[in-house]
């Protein structure tokens, strides 16, 4: 084979920021403590570097390199920004947490960008071998993480649910990855789309191969029955973790649902032999116990986990449509979400000061009276969750509401709604909280100007989106190539 | 000329901008807020009025049409436009909100900015609801319109108001997303989510009966009709005045709209089929809440009822039309369509008035229980004056707007069947019994205690919003002519176009 340099330009990306990470891993060694911001710094300015990048290479068109490991393609260009856009807020949000818990440490950096860059190789993965390496770098980076807090012991058990389980999952998306490429003799997705097609292969062990994909991925994804790390941890890890996890991995977990069942094992799709019946039993009950377990939580971290699961839920409605529409559907709904899920972590975050620990909803109480802004701004992400129009969750709803109702699968798209107007209760009862209530801490809100700016734009994006949603919504089509 | 310009968007976007405007501005200066605040109410009422003066009522084709796409790849278009029927509504909105923004001039001292900033955005998204002609424009104000309702009655109403608002919330929104999956639904059979074009869309029954049910469940809710009614006297109690003006007078109108813009064209043959149903809850409405209006202790609580069964009688004049044609008694569906139209606006007149005045009395006594009350009169003649004669209005007395609709209404289910009409005109007593009842025990009588001894009468803002109201209200029950003929071609198109069976 030969090596071919002009390959290695659609990789640049990862290429930067790899580079970057390991500039910060490197120049954190000679800084003083008090200089730590230069970290900060460099983490930011290379996340704005390589979406910069990103925008560089892309182009319209495929591009399979590397003997077929690798593809760059639309959908790639565009899941990476959206993951660099939310990791760039992310890591903006939780910088005063970190400061204000002595956690500002060079490590988290290192660590987030190497999450990044897990995220970035599993969306650009075009065989299993590429999406298992990205899929491992990203884990074991959020493992770490969810224990920077070494001297909290909720933080170390939540890091042992999350690596035990996540290493079982693992363990099941490796099976089943053997077992398909048992029966199809390739590890290349676009080879095992033309193996799927021609249909000569052993039905009994691909199916079986399937289910233990589907088993992994849901795990992945924290969709029911596979959920139960996704309170603890979400609950255990700090804040700021909490926050980086809650938001660009699911853009990630989605691209690993599109490359694994759509890429590879899309004809496999229809009915209740194919992956559709099984995502439907997924979203179903991924949206019934998402909604209701999250109406008894009192921890609002662990409601926006319960809410996370029902939200995945309604991504896999768009994926199990298995049209062009439905993909594009859920990948407004993936990217929506996170910027979603960061603003309510935002929020959140800005509530908590050195000493204290915003955790309980009781903590939301009376935010109109200490900061009408930004409990304007909740309000506009609370709603935007609920899925009330003019906010863009109502967009993202509709769009798959409209892929499922175009495959004939009106029924789902009832039980849908239903669960949502469940899950509508406790996201009011957070603006009630807020509006309604009488404070019961009065201390007033201290952010940092880049954060005031970056949540109060991440809440007005909601609106913006919603009045405006033609415009990404369209980004998305291209991306899918509808 | 004015036809050509974009009346319907300003009507949406000057209150609601306007209202973004005195959000940002705070409460440091509340006069200056509140100033703004009724100088973009004033406005919006003038900019809405050439829809009146220059509307075309010889045609029910929509007028002051504005189309431009706003999500070209699903179809969905900013697509306004008014006809007959939602003209009147959208100006009764405009003529409201003003009124409602003066009564709450001094009796809101918590952050009033926000009280006034939800009431100007909730009128445009109101207006919005009123001219949308896309189905997706359409939903996007109809939710919309819960955010600012549920902050209303949450953070300024009565001591039970967070269940009341919660309920409120849920409910409607409960009714309204099935309507949702109704109208993806009928998008992927006609191809657009232009509300026109579904009135032309072939549909066999069942399909037509489960869109029905799920228009229904969205309307019932929003009207109320019985048994989904028991969220109204709640937020009605709990709501601070402006807030239950707006319910009783606009609001609820929304969902008797919805039922001739969507239930009745789009599922002409549902609707037939299933006419008993919506008779029988409206005329349960009718009585039965006219009873349960009787015992209530609370003015608030009465009152709201009483909206119960007066939406009753709208409901009953939408659904009595197929009872008629078949009949073939004339003219008579048009009088039943158009007495509800007309009973909604008069509705809208008479509950904000009323509400308005439990307003006065509750700003100096801070009760609305009816028995803290007794003798009002001595201390205050002009209100006792205002109060009766609201209340014969909405006991139905000729010469008052009450009576018109009511009217047009029992006179048309006559011609349908004689004990509808029976069933419908026992609400001319019943009405009359707990309205008069209600205003004997408060307004007359000897002065019961030292509260209602110390009352001051009207000043001169509840004075200017109450004559407002009741000139509208005598305007319209003389003079109900320009109203009717409004909306005639509208109807009678209408009418025409439910009589031929989509099957």
């Amino acid at each position: 084979m030969q090596f071919d340099t002009t390959q290695l330009i659609p990789v640049l990306p990862e290429i930067t920021l790899l580079t970057l990470a390991c500039l910060v891993l490197v120049v954190d060694l000679f800084i003083r403590e008090s200089q730590r911001i230069v970290s900060y710094g460099i983490t930011q300015v290379g996340l704005i570097l390589t979406a910069a990048v990103t925008l560089a290479v892309s182009q319209p068109g495929a591009q399979i390199l590397f003997d077929g490991s690798y593809i760059r393609d639309p959908m790639s260009d565009l899941l990476k920004l959206g993951i660099l856009v939310i990791s760039f807020l992310a890591f903006l949000y939780a910088k005063d947490y970190l400061r204000d818990r002595g956690l500002f440490k060079g490590e988290f950096y290192t660590l987030g960008l190497f999450a990044v860059l897990g995220m970035m190789i599993m969306t650009s993965a075009n065989s299993f071998l590429t999406i298992y390496l990205g899929l491992e770098l990203l884990a074991l980076c959020l493992y770490a993480l969810v224990a920077f807090n070494r001297d909290s012991p909720q933080g170390a058990e939540a890091a042992m649910k999350y690596f035990v389980l996540g290493a079982l999952a693992s363990g099941m998306l490796l099976y089943g990855i053997s077992m398909i490429y048992g029966v199809t003799g390739t590890l290349r997705f676009d080879e095992l789309a033309q193996v799927v097609d021609k249909g000569d292969m052993n039905q009994l062990v691909m199916v079986f191969g399937i289910v233990f994909l589907v088993i992994g991925l849901a795990f992945k994804l924290g969709a029911v029955p596979f959920h139960m790390w996704v309170p603890d941890v979400y609950h255990g890890a700090p804040t700021a973790v909490t926050l980086f996890l809650g938001s660009a991995p699911k853009i990630a977990a989605f691209a690993l649902a599109m490359r694994l069942l759509v890429d590879g094992l899309g004809d496999l799709h229809g009915g209740w032999e194919g992956w559709q019946g099984m995502l439907i039993i997924l979203a179903v009950l991924s949206m019934a116990i998402g909604n209701l377990i999250a109406i008894a939580q009192t921890n609002i971290k662990r409601m926006l986990a319960y809410s996370t699961i029902s939200h995945v839920g309604f991504i896999l409605l768009g994926i199990l449509a298995g049209t062009k529409e439905g993909y594009t559907a859920a990948m407004f709904y993936a990217l929506v979400y996170a910027l979603m899920s960061a603003g309510g972590f935002g929020v959140v975050i800005a509530l908590s000061r050195k000493g204290f620990e915003a955790e309980n909803l009781d903590d939301l109480k009376g935010l109109n009276q200490r900061n009408p802004w930004f409990a304007g701004m909740m309000l506009l992400l609370m709603f935007s969750m609920a899925g009330v129009p003019p906010t863009v969750g109502f967009f993202a709803k509709l769009f798959v509401l409209d892929a499922v109702v175009s495959v004939s699968l009106t029924w789902l798209a009832v039980v849908g709604v239903f669960f949502s107007i469940i899950g509508a209760f406790y996201y009011i009862r957070v603006v009630k909280l807020m509006y309604f209530d009488e404070p019961v801490d009065e201390t007033p809100l201290t952010m940092g100007v880049d954060t005031q700016v970056a949540l109060s734009l991440n809440g007005l994006a909601m609106l913006v989106l919603g009045l405006f949603p033609a415009g990404l919504f369209s980004l998305c089509q291209r991306a899918i190539g509808g | 000329m004015i036809a050509e310009w974009p009346i319907l968007s300003l009507t949406v976007w000057i209150p609601i901008i306007g209202g973004f405007m005195v959000l940002a501005s705070g409460d440091r200066e509340s006069n200056a807020t509140k100033w703004t605040a009724l100088i973009i109410a004033v406005l919006t009422f003038i900019v809405s009025l050439p829809l009146w003066f220059a509307f075309d009522s010889s045609t029910s084709a929509m007028q002051f049409v504005e189309r431009v796409p706003w999500i070209p790849s699903f179809d969905v278009e900013y697509y306004m436009g008014v006809d007959g029927i939602s003209m009147p509504l959208i100006i009764l909105t405009t003529f409201i909100t003003p009124l409602v923004v003066i009564a709450g001039w001094e009796v809101i001292k918590y952050r009033p900015s926000q009280y006034m900033a939800a009431f100007l955005i909730m009128e445009g998204v109101m207006v919005g609801v009123f001219s949308a002609l896309d189905a997706m424009l359409f939903y996007v104000y109809w939710e919309a319109m819960l955010i600012p309702m549920f902050l209303i009655i949450g953070v300024w109403g009565g001591p039970n108001r967070v269940y009341a608002t919660i309920k409120f919330f849920l409910y409607t929104f409960f009714g309204s997303v099935f309507m949702l999956v109704a109208l993806i639904y009928m998008y992927f059979q006609a191809g657009s989510f232009d509300i026109l074009g579904y009135h032309t869309l072939k549909l066999d029954l069942t399909e037509q009966i489960l869109i029905f049910i799920a228009f229904l469940l969205a309307f019932a809710v929003k009207v109320p009709m019985w048994p989904v009614h028991t969220w109204l006297p709640d937020a009605h109690v709990e709501a601070p005045t402006g807030g239950s003006v707006i319910l009783a007078a606009i609001m609820l109108k929304i969902g008797g709209y919805g039922f001739l813009r969507f239930s009745l064209p789009i599922t002409p043959d549902a609707s037939h089929t299933l006419d008993w149903l919506i008779i029988g809850m409206s005329l349960i409405a009718v009585v039965y809440i006219g009873f349960v209006a009787l015992i209530q202790q609370d003015m608030k609580k009465l009152i709201a009822y009483s909206s119960i069964a007066h939406m009753g009688f709208v409901t009953l004049g939408f659904f009595i039309v197929f009872i008629i044609s078949q009949n073939n008694a004339g003219s008579g569906a048009a009088l039943g369509v158009e007495g509800g139209m007309v009973q909604m606006v008069s509705h809208g007149f008479i509950s904000a008035a009323l509400f308005l005045c439990v307003g006065v009395l509750y700003d100096r006594l801070h009760s609305r229980e009816i028995k803290d009350y007794g003798g009002v009169i001595n201390t205050m003649p002009v209100f006792g004056a205002f109060m009766v004669f609201f209340a014969m209005a909405n006991a139905g007395l000729p010469g008052t707007s009450g009576f018109v609709g009511e009217f047009m209404v029992i006179l048309a289910s006559f011609r349908a069947d004689f004990w509808y009409a029976f069933l419908a005109a026992t609400t001319l007593i019943i009405g009359a019994a707990y309205t008069l009842w209600m205003v004997k025990r408060v307004v007359f009588g000897d002065v019961t205690n030292e509260g209602v001894a110390a009352l001051q009468d009207m000043n001169q803002r509840e004075y200017i919003v109450l004559g407002t109201l009741a000139a509208a209200v005598l305007l319209l029950g003389l003079w109900p002519a320009p109203l009717v003929e409004v909306m005639d071609a509208s109807v009678n198109n209408l009418l025409q176009h439910i009589a031929v069976s989509k099957l």
